[in-house]
């Protein structure tokens, strides 16, 4: 059985505690509203894009410690990444997270969020941060997207 | 200490021996659904085995015999809440269904626009939106009692909220989220000298206490068999046989017929009028079996294990540094709501598990409460009879490891 310290690391408690991007944007040209009914968890996703490239990123809102851990660390890597750069990140985090894929070496830094694979009942509190910036980054207006 | 012997009740919940991540199971989500006694899973596989066939229709042996242990669940029912006659008792799906169905058929064709109906901030989803959709169907209005702090009802203003145009009055009879039990017998009185309708969501007061829609007086009582240790898929509406006799049926086909022809239905009689097509047959049979079961333990026997059970914890909880329990009315039936500063509820259920401790994290279906406390989500237990001091214990252990972890 996984064990708890996999899933609960310091890294991810450090980013609980102190998130990291835990700001709105003023300016942002992109912005999404994630929400799990089923937990309660809101946050929203702020972008800054500027010939495709991500200047800034930030989020808000509240969850538990893997969501806002798992929202900071996003906020982290996303930062500085063309938007092409960005997907790619997301879909290879949307992979390792869920199970599809076991090359957790890709993730980089973000190999702390793959202990989350062996706990079903929270992958979605992780991807939450991910699946609300990947909306963002596709529209140029508000929009909401709900995961359950 | 307890008057019953509960290892030998916990001898007839086969699913309590066990283990989770390596842990004894700790069963703690009792307001979510209830474990199943053997005597029940025995009564449901028995029918299978031995008299299944359909109701009321077929002239042989099994359908008879299926017949009469439907019908004989019916009046265990009918006996379990007290109700004048079998006729009162309609099976459900569940207590959600049974709202609804009091909606549509009861209220419904009452309801005009600018009609109120009045529920409580207590209410969980299935007591509220059932409500809901009628009033935006119908223009008539919801309004809602408010709560206090400790999470009791607050009545103070209830002679008021009761209006002319109050056409129901629908309220839970013990929240889930938080325990609470509702004075609902003073409640009632107070609409029916209105002469407005009371509906009592019974779903989380029936498994912990004795019920008497008679004493309450109410027109309506809905409970759900998978909380009090039947079946999941069977729940019964309690209604007053003068009301229910007027109502247009619910839903059409099967068994709510007398005749068919293509120029018109003759609808069968109470309590068969409501129930239309093959009902879930084993599952009312599992349900008499639950009441059966509960009758052999003592009503007052379950209630007064609980109560210990509850008292302990809340005791134990109380003394711990940065746990504070959400709801803290003097009368409650044996849940635990509770938050541990610093973890979000869903981190705590997690943590939880891997000792095997199984509470729910979340809103509960009850999300305007958590509202009134500005909290996303609650960590909550919730007890039954066959749980024990030595897993009020394994919490207390689960809450002092989460503080660990998360110091």
């Amino acid at each position: 059985m996984s064990d708890l310290r996999d899933l609960y690391q310091q890294v991810i408690m450090d980013h609980n505690k102190n998130p990291r991007n835990f700001r709105e944007i003023d300016d942002a040209n992109h912005l999404a509203h994630g929400n799990n009914p089923l937990c309660g968890d809101k946050l929203v996703v702020y972008l800054k894009l500027e010939d495709e490239k991500i200047i800034d990123v930030s989020f808000t809102g509240s969850g538990c410690a893997i969501s806002k851990a798992s929202a900071s660390l996003m906020t982290e890597a996303l930062k500085g990444k063309t938007v092409t750069e960005a997907d790619a990140i997301y879909q290879q985090v949307h992979k390792v997270m869920t199970g599809e894929s076991s090359d957790r070496d890709l993730l980089g830094k973000l190999e702390v969020l793959s202990g989350v694979k062996d706990f079903p009942a929270r992958v979605k509190c992780a991807t939450l941060s991910w699946h609300t910036a990947h909306a963002a980054m596709d529209s140029d207006h508000d929009i909401s997207i709900t995961t359950e | 200490m307890s008057v019953l012997n509960i290892n030998a009740i916990r001898d007839d919940f086969p699913i309590l021996h066990q283990q989770i991540n390596g842990q004894p199971l700790v069963y703690l989500d009792n307001a979510a659904t209830s474990q199943k006694p053997k005597q029940v899973i025995d009564a449901v596989s028995d029918f299978y085995q031995q008299d299944n066939a359909n109701i009321h229709r077929g002239v042989h042996q099994l359908s008879q015999r299926a017949t009469d242990a439907y019908e004989g669940a019916r009046d265990k029912v009918r006996q379990f809440l007290n109700a004048a006659s079998d006729k009162e008792i309609i099976f459900t799906r569940g207590a959600t269904e049974a709202v609804n169905l009091v909606a549509q058929s009861f209220l419904r064709p009452k309801l005009q626009a600018g009609d109120e109906i009045l529920i409580s901030y207590l209410e969980h989803h299935a007591n509220i939106v059932p409500w809901q959709m009628l009033c935006e169907q119908t223009g008539a209005k919801l309004n809602v009692i408010p709560m206090t702090q400790s999470g009791e009802l607050d009545l103070s203003d209830l002679d008021n909220l009761l209006t002319s145009r109050t056409k129901m009055l629908a309220i839970g009879h013990v929240s889930n989220a938080l325990g609470t039990i509702n004075p609902v017998k003073a409640i009632t009185a107070k609409a029916r000298a209105k002469a407005i309708p009371v509906l009592i969501d019974g779903a989380q007061a029936v498994p912990h206490m004795a019920v008497d829609v008679t004493d309450i007086d109410c027109d309506f009582y809905v409970l759900s068999g998978h909380k009090m240790f039947a079946p999941t898929g069977i729940g019964a509406l309690y209604g007053r046989e003068t009301l229910l006799a007027a109502m247009p049926p619910y839903q059409g086909g099967g068994d709510m017929i007398l005749s068919v022809s293509f120029e018109q239905t003759i609808y069968n009689e109470l309590p068969y009028k409501f129930e239309a097509g093959t009902p879930h047959i084993a599952g009312a049979i599992g349900l008499g079996a639950a009441i059966e079961y509960m009758w052999s333990i003592g009503l007052d026997n379950i209630a007064a294990q609980e109560h210990h059970l509850l008292q302990l914890a809340t005791d134990k909880i109380r003394a711990l540094p940065g746990v504070e329990i959400i709801g803290t009315s003097a009368n409650k039936a044996a849940v635990l709501s509770f938050m541990i500063e610093g973890v979000h509820p869903h981190d705590v259920g997690t943590i939880f598990d891997q000792d095997g401790v199984a509470i729910r994290t979340g809103h509960h279906c009850a999300q305007p409460v958590m509202a009134f406390y500005d909290i996303p989500a609650t960590a909550r237990a919730s007890f039954a009879f066959y749980n024990n001091e030595a897993e009020v214990e394994a919490l207390i252990r689960a809450i002092l490891k989460t503080q660990e972890l998360f110091s």
